[in-house]
């Protein structure tokens, strides 16, 4: 037999307090789909970083095509036929998107050629884009395939995508799947990280199991079971989240009517936006991403001021006042944007739960912080909810991405609120975090809060939350109960105009 | 190859080594500099930073100086930081200084020549008052129109330069001056003097403002809420937002501290070592303060041990010219390595070196 594509062997990478990956060894194939399993902080994301050449490792090899392949840097692990989608999409919204290819490349051919070549490539693999559309237009799958192209141009033995399914619609993620099998039939080995059990059977042909920063198994993903895969990566049985329903009690939080002017250019704005959510209560708000959804969380938090009356906070109107005086008064939020929005990057998690949490848990006596009692605070966050960090004085940037989500819906949900509004709780979390994440939420509405949850994975709306909504364009559809919702309807609320294109008529729709 | 990879953490050994670590490269490329013009290296350096401390013949002259120089350069610089922290960009501490200087000896030459306690104090306030009200120009027009700080309090340096001109020729030139520019001498005039107070020390009110300031600062920053404010601010307007801070608030207490520091600054040096309102008052204490703000890296502690390092340089400096010839430009290229390798050794505490095998 061949020697396979990419070995690797004994990779060790260690980081202050935590072992991040102990002694890897697996082996990807030629036209394999291989998929890399594991919870938040097992390392998936270290171990592909050191494949692509971002980060170094202390000990072990790796063999590419047979040969030593110990990349210094990105450019290198590209040279060698590397490539990599990232989780989150580093794109030019003002820039078309042969732009923003170019950008990518060490030596961009004239825009013209590029341009045929990104058409021919997205023709080839069922990808329709058109190169000239700015960015700023594109869904969150459709920005995902200009990440892909940008791969696919340089014809990779090797392409990595880190969590490319958690944004995209479930027809979207049709689309991606056939074009990773073409790929594969091709001899393009992928290695493909998620936590979607279901995905991962359907799709992948290996898995390799991390936990704890050490493979714990190798599997056929399409022989074991969903349940046995989540064990083998949790290391006990896998508990699904439930909810007990509650009569839904008095209306705590009333949005009516709406209106707010995106805050630049390339933003969305609201219009007429009316919602009401009782205590007990879980609203799903879903929606393909840049429909509205920041603009109405940071109009519901308080970033984004709107006419008194607009926003009322059990009745008392709150739509002019900003963020403090809305969490005296119950309303919390958790941003999607952790790094950056929901926690100061270079501060420490004790800091980070000061940001918050100063107005509502009175954390501050005449101006003065009162440090032992933040510090405890952010500790008993980092316990309940098993944020995986060696301790709170440690920079928010240091944690993995699902351990700081772990910690900023923790450090809302621990100052009890009446009302709390979340966006994408569980984008990029893993299995096990994601479910304590939802039961949390569920707990907290059992205790009478009113939860809004903005979403954009379909699933998780239909399994928490009691009515959904859509976000589509600014505005916001009426909300049905969620008992007895197909997936079918869901796609027509969500609005049909924002779907996807097949791929015969993206090319009548190129210039 | 030498690589740079980012910390995940900033590192804690490197912020406090690479101070120290600057001094001493600045000592080895300084030397080396000196020795390129001729001198004799060890003596140079020798009498930049012993003599002005240690010396028989110099020190009982030069050691006072020292606070004397650091003491304004250290008020200015805290609130001067307090703004960089929150990136609001004061330049023009210049232009506040002169302007408290100004507005405090204008109220201290209204009394004249009555003897009052409450003379001192009140031009102590003015003095203060004007400082915050030049920089509140900067901080209205940005919050107002949002225009560029950096531009505005920069500009207005030099219509506080000409303001001085015009007050030391007109309206507050000496009477009895026999027709010379410059103001009545303060320092002659007890209600509105500020004198050394422990002899031989140099150590006057604006020291000891400089001093408190430094603690109160220093609590600003590590206990109060404005201070985490500001923190915030400096690194993410976003996370800032979400925490409550209204921006253009902290624009306008970030600027009015650091203009209300540098006016005092300003009245304690036309009462105290300048003596008077003259033309040539201010010596550019307001933008030496932003290299002092950046070499005591924002850090209350920072910027007093930053100041008094500043300040024996510049002594040191002077003395350096005076004994061994060294022309001016070379000791103000030794200033500027200090702040080089210091932001040079500094890129140590979020990075570390690997050295790449191979060509890579």
């Amino acid at each position: 037999m061949d020697e396979p594509l990419l070995v690797v062997e004994g990779l060790t990478k260690a980081y202050p307090g935590v072992v991040a990956n102990d002694g890897v060894s697996f082996s990807v194939a030629r036209g394999e789909i291989h998929a890399l399993l594991g919870e938040n902080g097992a390392g998936k994301s270290t171990l592909v970083k050191m494949i692509y050449g971002l980060v170094r490792p202390d000990a072990g090899r790796m063999r590419l095509s047979g040969q030593d392949y110990a990349p210094s840097e990105p450019r290198e692990a590209r040279a060698r036929g590397v490539a990599m989608v990232f989780q989150h999409f580093s794109l030019f919204d003002a820039l078309s998107v042969a732009e923003n290819v170019a950008l990518g490349m060490e030596a961009p051919p004239p825009m013209t050629r590029l341009a045929e070549r990104i058409r021919a490539v997205s023709e080839a693999y069922g990808l329709p884009l058109d190169p000239d559309r700015t960015v700023a237009t594109l869904s969150a799958g459709e920005r995902q395939r200009v990440e892909i192209i940008r791969c696919l141009l340089q014809d990779p033995r090797l392409l990595i995508m880190d969590e490319p399914t958690s944004v995209l619609t479930p027809q979207e993620v049709e689309i991606l799947f056939e074009t990773l099998r073409k790929l594969a039939a091709e001899g393009t080995a992928i290695l493909y990280i998620s936590h979607k059990l279901e995905e991962i059977r359907a799709l992948c042909d290996a898995a390799t199991i991390l936990r704890r920063g050490k493979v714990v198994a190798t599997c056929t993903p399409r022989e074991t079971s969903a349940a046995a895969l989540a064990e083998l990566m949790v290391g006990a049985a896998f508990q699904a989240p439930e909810r007990q329903p509650v009569e839904p009690g008095q209306v705590l939080l009333e949005v009516t009517k709406l209106d707010l002017p995106p805050d630049n250019p390339l933003g969305t704005s609201l219009r007429e936006i009316s919602l009401a959510v009782r205590a007990g209560e879980i609203l799903g708000i879903g929606g393909v991403a840049g429909n509205g959804q920041e603009e109405l969380v940071a109009a519901l938090s308080g970033e984004a001021t709107t006419a008194p009356g607009t926003v009322r906070i059990m009745g008392e109107p709150v739509g002019h006042l900003g963020p403090n005086p809305r969490r005296q008064r119950g309303l919390l939020t958790a941003p999607e944007e952790r790094l950056g929005h929901a926690a100061a990057p270079d501060m420490t998690l004790v800091e980070n739960t000061a940001l918050t949490a100063l107005a509502r848990m009175n954390l501050a006596r005449r101006g003065f912080i009162d440090w032992p009692r933040t510090r405890a605070l952010a500790e008993r966050i980092v316990r309940r909810f098993d944020v995986r960090t060696a301790g709170v004085e440690h920079a928010a940037r240091s944690l993995s991405g699902g351990n700081l989500q772990k910690f900023v819906i923790g450090r809302e949900i621990l100052q009890e609120p009446r009302i709390l509004v979340v966006n994408q709780p569980t984008w990029g979390v893993d299995a096990a975090a994601a479910a304590a994440i939802r039961q949390a939420l569920m707990d907290l509405a059992a205790e009478g809060a009113a939860i809004v949850v903005v979403s954009q994975d379909l699933d998780e709306l239909m399994e928490i939350s009691d009515r959904f909504a859509a976000l589509n364009g600014g505005r916001l559809s009426q909300s049905l109960p969620t008992r007895g919702l197909t997936v079918e309807q869901v796609g027509l609320m969500l609005g049909g105009t924002h779907g996807m294109h097949r791929p015969q008529e993206a090319s009548h729709a190129a210039p | 190859m030498l690589h740079l990879e980012p910390r995940t953490e900033p590192s804690r050994r490197w912020s406090v080594i690479a101070p120290p670590l600057a001094v001493a490269l600045t000592m080895l490329a300084g030397g080396a500099l000196f020795a390129a013009l001729g001198k004799n290296p060890i003596e140079a350096i020798r009498i930049i930073f012993w003599d002005p401390l240690f010396s028989d013949q110099f020190a009982a002259y030069a050691r006072p100086q020292i606070l004397v120089k650091a003491g304004p350069l250290v008020l200015i610089a805290l609130g001067l930081s307090l703004g960089f922290r929150a990136g609001v960009w004061n330049i023009g501490a210049e232009g506040q200084y002169i302007m408290g200087a100004i507005a405090g000896a204008a109220v201290g030459l209204a009394f004249y020549p009555a003897e009052h306690w409450a003379i001192f104090p009140l031009m102590i306030l003015a003095g203060g008052l004007a400082g915050w009200a030049w920089a509140m120009i900067p901080a209205l027009l940005k919050v107002r129109f949002n225009t560029n700080e950096i531009l505005v309090s920069l500009m207005l340096v030099y219509v506080a330069e000409q303001l001085l001109a015009s007050m030391a020729l007109g309206a507050l030139r000496n009477p009895e001056g026999g027709g010379f520019p410059g103001s009545r001498n303060l320092q002659q005039y007890p209600a509105a003097s500020n004198p050394e107070l422990i002899p031989g020390t140099g150590a006057h009110w604006g020291v000891v403002l400089a001093l408190v300031a430094v603690v109160a600062t220093h609590v600003l920053l590590s206990r109060h809420k404005t201070g985490f404010h500001i923190r915030v601010a400096g690194q993410s307007e976003r996370a800032a937002r979400f925490a409550g801070v209204v921006p253009a608030r902290l624009v306008v207490f970030c600027l009015g501290v650091s203009g209300a520091l540098a006016g005092l600054a300003g009245l304690f040096e036309v009462t105290g070592p300048a003596g008077q309102i003259s033309i040539d008052f201010n010596v550019g204490y307001g933008f030496t303060a932003i290299i002092v703000a950046f070499l005591g890296r924002l850090h209350p502690i920072g910027i007093l041990l930053a100041g008094l390092l500043m300040a024996l340089t510049y002594i040191g400096g002077e003395l350096a010219q005076l004994m061994l010839g060294l022309p001016a430009a070379a000791i103000s290229a030794f200033q500027g390595m200090l702040l080089f390798f210091l932001l040079a050794v500094d890129v140590m505490t979020n990075f570390r070196i690997r050295i790449r095998k191979g060509r890579g």
